[in-house]
């Protein structure tokens, strides 16, 4: 069987019959055990995905799919399922088995959509390659060409983005708290997409940085990010500072003219070093744009330098809070002590892997008696500068287009001394989490030695449709066809 | 750079900050780190470079103040949901070592 190129194309076999969900199930199944090499699931859920490959068949037959019936997708490790085990990728979760369901990964379900398994990631999504993972670090389906070392799929959802660039799914979820969505879609030669702050519900997602953490979907192109989109957004009681609007058809915007939008191009993220066939790639996006019959003009975003440190400041303080709770008392990893504040530390010190403890230290001590006021509050001061940064610049545009990353995908290994090496890429992306503000990343072009490039759109909160239509025309206009050769298949 | 800001960071109070946040952390282990966590405030350091006296601190992007919601209880009766996954539990509340004498 010929899988299906992408969600549309699988909706529409699905729908005329000429494919069932169990044979598109079972054509998953088999393309993700055979991409074992890539380690891009840390749980795999064969029967789960057969028993609801069945209800999709039979709702199929009796004319009553839903809006996702029987699409097959990979679920980042850190949303909770229900009976199925969820880690973080972190040691400190061994064996947790969520008594719950997610409101994104429910809403999925509601839709018809189908769990193949866990995709791996970044421990607590803390990281840009993958290699954080106590699981080990996916490798890219994508090699350079005449060169066979592994490279990083981006991270932190670096195994939501391997598996739909490798065509283990047709889709995946990913959590975006500094560019975990984009700058992975990127490297990888696929869509993600970042939604505005409270536009998809926290609720049971394991928490990072709670004012900058937001799902988003990954998908071969942009219409089926949009589809996925739809049926993951939406207001939910159960989070806080989730919004109470109504959800947008956002496939319609895939259709829409981007006859005069403006887009601006802002001139902060020229940044010193930028290499020539990022701002090249750059260029030609405007340039498409501008074909289609955008406008496309210079805007400033005086603040964007101090965009990634006021974020090294904010995400760890946060996480530092939100890791607290993993003590060894309520799930996960217990290490015995003498006495309960010794258990609290062993377990924690064996629990956590080192970035997510240079992380929480470097929380713990911008939110210490002393220091609050120097770091935490000055970041809080920078993040309302940024986010004013935007608000006169979406007075005066509709869009920003930008690179969604400083280079192609690096090699597993090649950056992992240096954590400011690592933060750095996500220079053009932390901006969008900071400020609360939607953002996509297309893919656009290859790098000199073969490995996929991104362009980035930016909106202002709750633009959504703005950035899928202009996101689906640079993809008209790129024509990105490469795909990575499946050197990974087992026999 | 302020004076409250130090320009490195001692061994002393890595162990300090490690105690804070409850992670045993060796004492071979403790130099690296002062130098690792050193490098990372001193290159936050730049956001010093912004005058910001005038701009109060975002916690949120959220501005609107929480949503109200009915003073009832909505959640709840289901305890051997919330111990199933404690690593030492008894009689139905999660168990740790003794913590009063």
């Amino acid at each position: 069987m010929n899988l299906p190129a992408s969600i549309s194309e699988a909706r529409a076999r699905l729908a005329d019959r000429t494919l069932s969900a169990n044979e598109l199930v079972r054509a998953e199944l088999k393309a993700m055990a055979a991409a074992r090499p890539l380690n891009a699931f840390i749980t795999e859920t064969p029967e789960i995905a057969l028993a609801m490959a069945g209800e999709s068949d039979r709702r199929l037959a009796r004319g009553e799919a839903r809006a996702l019936e029987g699409i097959p997708l990979a679920i980042k490790d850190l949303f909770c399922t229900k009976g199925v085990l969820t880690t973080a990728a972190s040691h400190i979760l061994d064996g947790f088995q969520p008594t719950y369901e997610s409101t994104v990964t429910r809403k999925l379900w509601e839709a018809g959509a189908i769990l193949l398994g866990k995709t791996n990631l970044d421990e607590f999504a803390m990281g840009s390659s993958n290699e954080s993972s106590h699981y080990g670090p996916v490798k890219s389906p994508w090699r350079r060409a005449g060169d066979n070392r592994p490279l990083t799929p981006g991270g932190s959802s670096g195994g939501s983005a391997a598996a739909v660039a490798a065509g283990l799914a047709l889709g995946a979820t990913g959590t975006d708290t500094g560019g975990s969505i984009r700058q992975p879609a990127a490297v990888s030669g696929v869509v993600g997409l970042k939604p505005t702050y409270g536009r998809c519900s926290r609720w049971g997602i394991v928490a990072f940085a709670s004012s900058l953490d937001q799902a988003g979907p990954f998908a071969r192109n942009v219409r089926d990010a949009a589809v996925l989109l739809r049926s993951m957004a939406g207001f939910d009681p159960q989070d806080s500072t989730s919004a109470d609007r109504p959800v947008p058809d956002y496939e319609l915007a895939c259709e829409r003219p981007a006859r005069g939008i403006k887009v601006g191009v802002p001139g902060e993220y020229r940044v010193a070093g930028m290499p020539p066939e990022i701002e090249a790639l750059w260029q030609r996006g405007c340039d498409w744009l501008k074909a289609a019959g955008a406008e496309v003009v210079e805007v400033s975003l005086p603040h964007t330098k101090y965009a990634l440190p006021a974020y090294y400041i904010v995400a760890p303080a946060e996480a530092s809070s939100n890791l607290a709770r993993y003590d060894g008392v309520r799930y996960g990893l217990r290490v015995p002590g003498e006495d309960i504040q010794q258990m609290y530390e062993k377990t924690r010190a064996a629990g956590f892997g080192c970035e997510v403890r240079r992380r929480v230290l470097i929380g713990t001590y911008v939110l210490s008696a002393g220091y609050y006021d120097a770091y935490y509050v000055k970041a809080q001061k920078l993040r309302r500068l940024i986010k004013q940064d935007f608000q006169a610049a979406f007075g005066r545009v509709d869009a920003i287009l930008t690179p969604t990353t400083p280079g192609p995908a690096f090699a597993l290994g090649e950056k992992a001394d240096d954590p400011i090496a690592m933060y750095l890429n996500d220079v053009f992306t932390v901006t969008a989490n900071l400020a609360g503000l939607p953002g996509i990343s297309v893919p656009a072009g290859l790098s000199a030695d073969g490995l996929p490039l991104g362009l980035q759109l930016l909106g202002p909160a709750f633009a959504e449709e703005t950035i899928l239509t202009l996101a689906a025309e640079l993809e008209r206009a790129a024509s990105f066809t490469a795909r990575p050769e499946p050197w990974w298949r087992l026999p | 750079m302020p004076a409250n800001k130090p320009s490195e960071i001692d061994t002393a109070t890595v162990r300090r900050i490690a105690r804070l946040a409850r992670i045993a952390v060796k004492d071979a282990e403790l130099p690296a780190l002062a130098k690792e966590l050193g490098g990372i405030l001193a290159w936050v350091a730049v956001l010093d470079e912004v005058d910001t006296a005038a701009v109060a601190p975002m916690a949120s992007v959220h501005d609107e103040v929480l949503r109200w919601r009915e003073d009832r209880v909505t959640d709840g009766g289901y305890s051997a949901d919330i111990v199933a996954n404690a690593p030492a539990q008894e009689a139905g509340f999660f168990a740790v070592p003794k913590v009063v004498e």
